[in-house]
C-alpha cells in the first residue's frame, strides 16, 4: 500500500468540525496530548509502517 | 549477608625473569566475557594466557538476567548446570503504570527447549564459575594482579606491556583478546574512540536481601507512587537478593545517593523496612561502540567493544555471543583450519548484533528517560492509552529483551523449511532421544540430516537426527525432510530440502571461509 494523497474522507468538513470541537475547553496541554494520542491510535489503525514513513515524511515537507 | 569475595592467588608470571615465547592468544581481561573466551578456546585445543589487573570477581551483581543462549553457551563450557543450580528462572516481565499494570509480557517456555528463556543469577557467581573452570584448565594461564598498561599493536603480533606487584614485564601475542570492559585500556592506548550516544540519566542499582514472596517475575513502574523517578524496577536473583533500579533523574549527586542515610529510606518505600542492603551503586548509560571489532593481531569483544544500557539484559548477552562467534574462527585460522579472512566475519557479524543491540537500547533509553517536550508527550500518551486501548500495551517499552542476532547471509535456503531455523539463525534446540540436539551438535560444524541420508564423502562431522514434533514444527515445516549445514558456534549456515551434494561442498567451504 501507498500512502493516499488524494481525496479519500467524505466527510472531511464534519471531522476537521468534529476535531476542533474536540480542543475545545482543553488547555495547551491537554490539547497536546489529545492530538498525540489520535497519531497513536491512528497509526496502529492504519498498520502499515511504509504507509506511516510517507505520511511523516509529507507531514514534514516544508 | 554481603556476597564473601575471595582473593584468587598471584603467581609472579615467568616473563618477571626471562623473555617468554611469543604466545598463540593472550587474553585481556578477565571478566565474563574474556573468562568465556579463554574456556571455548581451550575446548577447541587453544592454549591462551588471561590477564586481569585485580583478584576478584565483578562487585555487585551486575548484569543479572541471561538469556537463552547464554545458558547453551555456558553449558558448551561446562558451567549452565551450577547456573541453573542455584539460578532464578523466569519467564514474565510486568510493567506499570502508577499502579496499574499496563502490559504484560510471557516469554513462555515451549516444551522443546532445554533451557528456560531466562535465568537470574548475579554476575559475581557467572564469573566464580568460570574462573573454577579456567583453573581447572591445563590449556589456560590465568594471571591475577597483572595490568596491561601499554599494548603496541604489529601486523604480525601484539606486543604488551604488563604491571605486577613484582614489576613489570613483557608479553608477545599473535592475537591479543581485549576483554578489558568498559574502560578498555587496550582501546585507549590504540587510541580507537567509542561512537554513539552516552546519556545523563542517574539510575540507583541496588542488591537487597530479603524473606519475601514477590513472585519470580520482572516488575517494572513507570511513574510509580512510591518512588519520586520516573521508573523503578525490581527482579529476583539467586538466593534472597532482589536487584532494585531506581531512576533519579539528571542532576542527582552519585556520592550522596549511595549514603545509607539516603538509600536506605528510598529502598524502604518500595519493600518495606526489612531488608538487608548488600551493595548500591549509581550509573549512567551509554550506547556506543568501536567502529571496528578486528584491528589486525587485536580482537575486540564484550563491552570492550561497545556497550548499551541496561534494560534489555543486552551487555553480558551480547558479550558471550561475541565470544561463542570467535571462539571456532580464531581456533581454526591458528590450527591451519581456515584463512585469516575469516576473522573478518567475526567483525561483520558482530558488529550487525551491537547495532541491533544499540538501537533497541536507545529506543528504551528514550521511552525510559524521554527529553521534556514532545519526547515526553508521546511517551505519557503511550502510557495513558496502554490503559484504555489494547493496542497500545505492547508499544510500552521496559526493555525489549535480548534475542540471538540472526546474521545476515545469502547462503542456501529452502522455502518450505521454517524462518525459525533459517540461515544466520541459531539453531533451535529440539529433544533427541533422552538427550538434546543442542548437545549432540556439540562444539563442530555439522550436517544434519532429517529424515534422509547426508550425502557421503564431504569433511564434515554428520549427524542423522531423531524426527519427532519439535523437530517437525522447528526444521521441517512444510517439507518431509531436509539437510542442514550447521557451523561449530551452532548457528545455521544453509539448509536444502533436496541437497545437491556440489551445493553442500560449496556450502561448506564458504562456511570456513567467513562468507557472507
Ligand atoms: C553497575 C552496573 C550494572 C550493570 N547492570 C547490568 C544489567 O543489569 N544487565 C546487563 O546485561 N549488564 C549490566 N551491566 C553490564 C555488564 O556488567 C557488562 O556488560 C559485563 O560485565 C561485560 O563483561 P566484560 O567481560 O566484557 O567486561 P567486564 O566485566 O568489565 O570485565 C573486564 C575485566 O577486565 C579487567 N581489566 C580492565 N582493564 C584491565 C587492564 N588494563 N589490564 C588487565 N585487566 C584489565 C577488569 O579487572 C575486569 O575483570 C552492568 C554494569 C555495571 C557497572
Amino acid at each position: 500500500m501507498t500512502l493516499i494523497t488524494t481525496p479519500n474522507l467524505d466527510g472531511h468538513d464534519a471531522f476537521m468540525a468534529e476535531l476542533l470541537d474536540a480542543h475545545r475547553g482543553l488547555s495547551e496541554a491537554e490539547s497536546q496530548a489529545l492530538n498525540a494520542q489520535l497519531i497513536l491510535i491512528l497509526a496502529n489503525h492504519v498498520g502499515d509502517l511504509d504507509v506511516l514513513r510517507e505520511a511523516l515524511a509529507l507531514a514534514g515537507q516544508k | 549477608m554481603p556476597h564473601e569475595y575471595k582473593s584468587f592467588a598471584y603467581n609472579p608470571p615467568p616473563g618477571l625473569r626471562t623473555p617468554e615465547p611469543r604466545h598463540g592468544v593472550v587474553i585481556v581481561g578477565a571478566g565474563p566475557v574474556g573468562l568465556a573466551m579463554a574456556l571455548d578456546l581451550a575446548h577447541r585445543g587453544i592454549a591462551s594466557v588471561l590477564l586481569d589487573e585485580g583478584d576478584r570477581v565483578a562487585t555487585g551483581s551486575r548484569a543479572i538476567c541471561w538469556s537463552r543462549r547464554s545458558l547453551e553457551i555456558l553449558d558448551r563450557l561446562g558451567v549452565a548446570d551450577k547456573v541453573l543450580d542455584i539460578g532464578t528462572p523466569w519467564q514474565v516481565g510486568r510493567t506499570c503504570y502508577g499502579d496499574q499494570e499496563v502490559f504484560t509480557e510471557d516469554f513462555g517456555r515451549d516444551p522443546g527447549d532445554r533451557m528456560p528463556p531466562f535465568v537470574n543469577i548475579q554476575q559475581y557467581f557467572i564469573e566464580e564459575f568460570l574462573v573454577d573452570a579456567v583453573l581447572d584448565h591445563p590449556l589456560i594461564d590465568l594471571r591475577f594482579k597483572n595490568r596491561v598498561i601499554d599494548v603496541e599493536a604489529g601486523t604480525e603480533a601484539a606486543t604488551l606491556s604488563i604491571k605486577t606487584p613484582d614489576g613489570p614485564y613483557m608479553l608477545e601475542a599473535d592475537y591479543l583478546l581485549a576483554c578489558d570492559g568498559a574502560r578498555s585500556t587496550v582501546r585507549a592506548t590504540m587510541d580507537l574512540e567509542f561512537e554513539g550516544e552516552m546519556f545523563e540519566e542517574r539510575f540507583l542499582v541496588a542488591d537487597i536481601e530479603m524473606e519475601a514472596d514477590f513472585p519470580p517475575e520482572r516488575w517494572f513502574w513507570f511513574d510509580p507512587s512510591f518512588h519520586d523517578g520516573q521508573s523503578a524496577l525490581l527482579h529476583r536473583q539467586a538466593g534472597n537478593v532482589y536487584r532494585l533500579d531506581l531512576h533519579l533523574g539528571r542532576d542527582a549527586n552519585a556520592k550522596q545517593e549511595v549514603r545509607p542515610e539516603k538509600v536506605i529510606p528510598r529502598i524502604e518505600q518500595v519493600v518495606g523496612p526489612d531488608f538487608e542492603l548488600d551493595w548500591v551503586s549509581v550509573y549512567t548509560f551509554q550506547c556506543r561502540r568501536l567502529a571496528r571489532f578486528v584491528h589486525g593481531r587485536v580482537i575486540f569483544l564484550g563491552d570492550a567493544a561497545h556497550v548499551v544500557a541496561p534494560f534489555g539484559s543486552r551487555g553480558g548477552n551480547g558479550g558471550l555471543r561475541d565470544v561463542d562467534n570467535l571462539g571456532w574462527k580464531l581456533a581454526a585460522v591458528l590450527q591451519g583450519r581456515a584463512p585469516e579472512t575469516l576473522l573478518e566475519s567475526y567483525d561483520r557479524e558482530r558488529v550487525q548484533s551491537a547495532d541491533e543491540n544499540l538501537t533497541q537500547a536507545i529506543r528504551a533509553t528514550r521511552f525510559m528517560t524521554p527529553r521534556p517536550g514532545v519526547e515526553q508527550l508521546f511517551r505519557d500518551q503511550v502510557l495513558a492509552l496502554a490503559g484504555k486501548a489494547e493496542f497500545a500495551r505492547p508499544w510500552v517499552n521496559p526493555g525489549r529483551f535480548s534475542q540471538p542476532t540472526v546474521y545476515r547471509t545469502d547462503a542456501p535456503d529452502d522455502r518450505l523449511l521454517p524462518a525459525l531455523s533459517r540461515p544466520g539463525a541459531v539453531a533451535p534446540d529440539a529433544p533427541q532421544g533422552s538427550g538434546w540436539l543442542m548437545q549432540a551438535l556439540g562444539a563442530e560444524a555439522r550436517l544434519v540430516a532429517f529424515n534422509c541420508d547426508p550425502p557421503a564423502g564431504l569433511e564434515v562431522p554428520k549427524l542423522r537426527a531423531e524426527v519427532n514434533e519439535t523437530v517437525r514444527r522447528r526444521y521441517l515445516g512444510r517439507a518431509d525432510r531436509a539437510l542442514y549445514l550447521i557451523r561449530p558456534d551452532q548457528v545455521v549456515a544453509a539448509r536444502w530440502v533436496a541437497a545437491e551434494p556440489k551445493a553442500v561442498s560449496a556450502a561448506l567451504r564458504a562456511l570456513w571461509e567467513g562468507r557472507e
